[in-house]
C-alpha cells in the first residue's frame, strides 16, 4: 500500500481582497521525506500556494475560499500561522526576511519561539544549525542587516530548522544569489532533507536547479498546475524543456519565432 | 557653582517625567511601527481611574492594581477592535485609528469620572533637603527611582527574555515573525499592555504635580522633542533625551532667558531637535534604516 502523503493539497482556490482569483484549483502531494518542487513563472501562484499552505496569506488580507489542505493526516486550513509552525510547517519567506536589527544569533534564537522554554532543545538545535552553516556561527553577533544575501539565506533556512521541521516550504531560495551558492544552498537543502528527514516542498524559477535536486515536480501556470511528474520526466518532457529549461531539439530557439505563444496556449484551455 | 548644579539637577528630574512619557511612545512605535497618538489619553485615563478609585476609598495598592487592570483591558480590546482589522495597511491608517483612541478616551474618560480637574496625592511626601548645599525634594526622587527601575526591566525584558526577542522580530518585520510561529496579536497585546503600565506610571507621575485634568492629555506633546533626539523607537534613547531636554530647557531658561527676555523655556527642546536632526537623522539611538544596494 502506498503510504499516506505529509502534506495534502486538495483543489484549493484562493482569493485576495475578496476579488482577486489566484488559485484556481490547485492540487499536490508531499511524502515525508521528499523533496517537491512547485515550477512555474512570475506570478504563475507559487508564493501563493506556498502562504496558502502555511496560512501566510491571511496575513496578505487573502483566503483559502474552497479546497483542503491536510497535515498528517489532520485538516490545516483553518488554523492559524503559528500553529502549523507549532505542527513543523515552516515556510521559508522569498526574499529572506530576516529581521535586520537582530543579530544572526537572535534571529536564529526567534525560530524556536514555538518551542517555548525548552532551553536543552534549542541549544542543541542552535549546535546543529551552526553545524550546517559554521560561517553563520562566524557572524553570530553582527546585525542580519549587514551580513550578505547567501548569509541571509542560510540564516533564514537555518531559523526555519530550529522550530524542528516536518517540512519545509521554501520560496526561491536562489533569488539574487551567485551560481555557486545557489549550488551550496541546494546541497544544504538536500542535506537537511537526508540527515534531518525534512519534507521539502520548493518553489523555483530557476528550473534546472530544482528539478536535478528534487524528487517531483509540479508546473504552476496562471493559478493552475498544468503538468507534474518525476523529475526525469518533467525533464524530458518537450514543453518544459522549452520553457523552462531553455532547451529545443534544434538547439538555440530565436525570439523572432512566435510561434510558442501558440504552444503555451494549449496548457491553459 | 552650586547653583549651576541645583539648576541641573532640577532639570534632570524633570526630564524624566519626559521621558516617562516618550518611552510609552517609543514601545508601541517599536512593536507596531505606529505613532500613538492616544499615548496622552491613555495616561490621562490612567490618573482619572486613580483618581476615580480613590474617591471611592479604596485602599492605594488596589487602587493602582484596578487602574493598571483597566489599562490591560483597553491594551487587549485596542488590539482586537483597532488594530487586528487593521493589519497589513498602510502605517498612516493605524496613525489616524489612534487619533480616534485619543478622542475616545478623553470622552469616556471625562464622561465617567466628570471634567473637573482633580487633585492626586498618593501619600509621597514631598520634603526638600539640601545635599552639600543643592536643594533636593523626595517626591522628585522617588519618581526618578520608579523611572529607573522601569526603564532598567524593560531593557532587560527586551534583550534578554524570550518574549522581547519576539517583539524585537515583530517591529522588523511583521510577516516573518509570523512565518516563524509569533503571534502577532498576542505580541502587539503584550506591547500595549506594557505602555499602558508606562501610561499609568506617567499619568500619576504628571497628575500628582498638576493635578488630573483634561490637559494631562497633552503632557504628550512635551514628549515630541524628546523622541526626535533619542530617537523615535529606542527605550534609552527616550530616557537620556529626556534628560537632555530637561536639563537643557532649565539651564536655558536660568542662564540665556534673562539675556534675551526670558520664556526660551518653551521652545528651547525644539532647538535641541533640531540640532540633533542635522546630525543624526534617525535620533542619537533610533534604528537606522539598513538600505541594501
Amino acid at each position: 500500500m502506498e503510504p499516506a502523503p505529509l502534506l495534502k493539497v486538495n483543489n484549493i482556490e484562493v482569493i485576495y481582497e475578496h476579488v482577486i482569483l489566484v488559485l484556481k484549483g490547485v492540487s499536490l502531494d508531499v511524502y515525508e521525506g521528499q523533496i517537491a518542487s512547485l515550477l512555474g513563472a512570475n506570478g504563475a501562484g507559487k508564493s501563493t500556494t506556498l502562504k496558502a499552505i502555511s496560512n501566510l496569506v491571511k496575513a496578505e488580507r487573502g483566503e483559502v475560499t474552497k479546497g483542503t489542505v491536510e497535515f498528517d493526516g489532520k485538516r490545516v486550513d483553518r488554523l492559524f500561522a503559528p500553529a502549523l509552525v507549532k505542527m513543523g510547517v515552516i515556510q521559508i519567506m522569498e526574499g529572506r526576511h530576516t529581521f535586520e536589527h537582530l543579530t544572526v544569533e537572535d534571529d536564529l534564537l526567534t525560530g524556536a519561539y514555538t518551542r517555548g522554554r525548552d532551553k536543552k532543545g534549542i541549544k542543541e538545535a542552535l549546535d546543529r544549525v551552526y553545524g550546517y552553516f559554521p560561517r553563520l556561527k562566524e557572524r553570530r553577533s553582527a546585525k542580519t542587516g549587514y551580513i550578505s544575501g547567501g548569509e541571509m539565506q542560510m540564516c533564514a533556512i537555518g531559523r526555519g530548522l530550529m522550530a524542528k521541521p516536518r517540512i519545509m516550504l521554501l520560496d526561491e531560495p536562489s533569488m539574487g544569489l551567485a551560481p555557486l551558492l545557489v549550488k551550496e544552498i541546494f546541497e544544504i537543502i538536500v542535506r537537511l532533507n537526508k540527515e534531518e528527514n525534512v519534507g521539502m516542498l520548493l518553489a523555483e524559477q530557476n528550473a534546472a536547479m530544482a528539478l536535478e535536486y528534487a524528487e517531483y515536480g509540479y508546473v504552476m501556470e496562471n493559478g493552475r498546475v498544468v503538468l507534474d511528474g518525476d523529475a526525469e520526466t518533467l525533464k524530458n518532457n518537450a514543453d518544459v524543456k522549452e520553457f523552462y529549461l531553455g532547451l529545443t531539439e534544434i538547439g538555440k530557439k530565436s525570439y523572432r519565432d512566435v510561434k510558442h505563444y501558440h504552444r503555451r496556449k494549449r496548457w491553459l484551455a | 557653582m552650586t547653583f549651576f548644579f541645583e539648576v541641573l539637577i532640577n532639570g534632570l528630574l524633570m526630564g524624566i517625567m519626559y521621558s516617562l512619557v516618550a518611552l510609552g511612545f517609543a514601545l508601541i512605535y517599536k512593536a507596531s511601527d505606529v505613532f500613538n497618538m492616544a499615548q496622552g489619553a491613555m495616561s490621562l485615563l490612567a490618573g482619572l481611574a486613580l483618581v476615580g478609585f480613590l474617591e471611592m476609598s479604596f485602599p492605594l495598592w488596589l487602587a493602582l492594581l484596578c487602574t493598571v487592570g483597566i489599562m490591560i483591558i483597553l491594551a487587549y480590546s485596542t488590539v482586537f477592535f483597532v488594530l487586528k482589522p487593521l493589519v497589513n495597511r498602510p502605517p498612516l491608517m493605524l496613525f489616524m485609528a489612534t487619533f480616534g483612541i485619543m478622542y475616545l478616551l478623553e470622552g469616556i474618560g471625562q464622561s465617567i469620572w466628570g471634567t473637573d480637574a482633580k487633585g492626586l496625592n498618593i501619600g509621597i511626601p514631598e520634603i526638600s533637603f539640601e545635599i552639600r548645599g543643592i536643594l533636593m525634594n523626595t517626591f522628585d526622587l522617588t519618581f526618578a527611582g520608579v523611572a529607573a527601575l522601569l526603564v532598567a526591566s524593560l531593557v532587560w525584558f527586551f534583550q534578554k527574555t524570550r518574549t522581547g526577542r519576539a517583539l524585537r522580530a515583530v517591529s522588523d518585520d511583521h510577516e516573518a515573525a509570523l512565518s516563524v510561529g509569533i503571534p502577532l496579536l498576542k505580541a502587539w497585546a503584550v506591547t500595549w499592555v506594557i505602555a499602558g503600565i508606562v501610561a499609568t506610571v506617567a499619568g500619576v507621575a504628571w497628575g500628582s504635580r498638576l493635578g488630573v485634568q483634561f490637559s494631562l492629555g497633552y503632557i504628550a506633546f512635551k514628549a515630541l522633542p524628546v523622541l526626535i533626539i533619542g530617537g523615535i523607537d529606542s527605550i534609552p534613547g527616550a530616557i537620556i533625551a529626556g534628560l537632555i531636554v530637561g536639563a537643557g530647557e532649565t539651564l536655558a531658561e536660568v542662564f540665556i532667558g534673562p539675556y534675551v527676555g526670558g520664556g526660551i523655556q518653551t521652545f528651547f527642546p525644539y532647538l535641541i531637535a533640531l540640532l540633533v536632526l542635522y546630525f543624526k537623522p534617525y535620533g542619537l539611538f533610533g534604528k537606522e534604516i539598513i538600505e541594501r544596494v
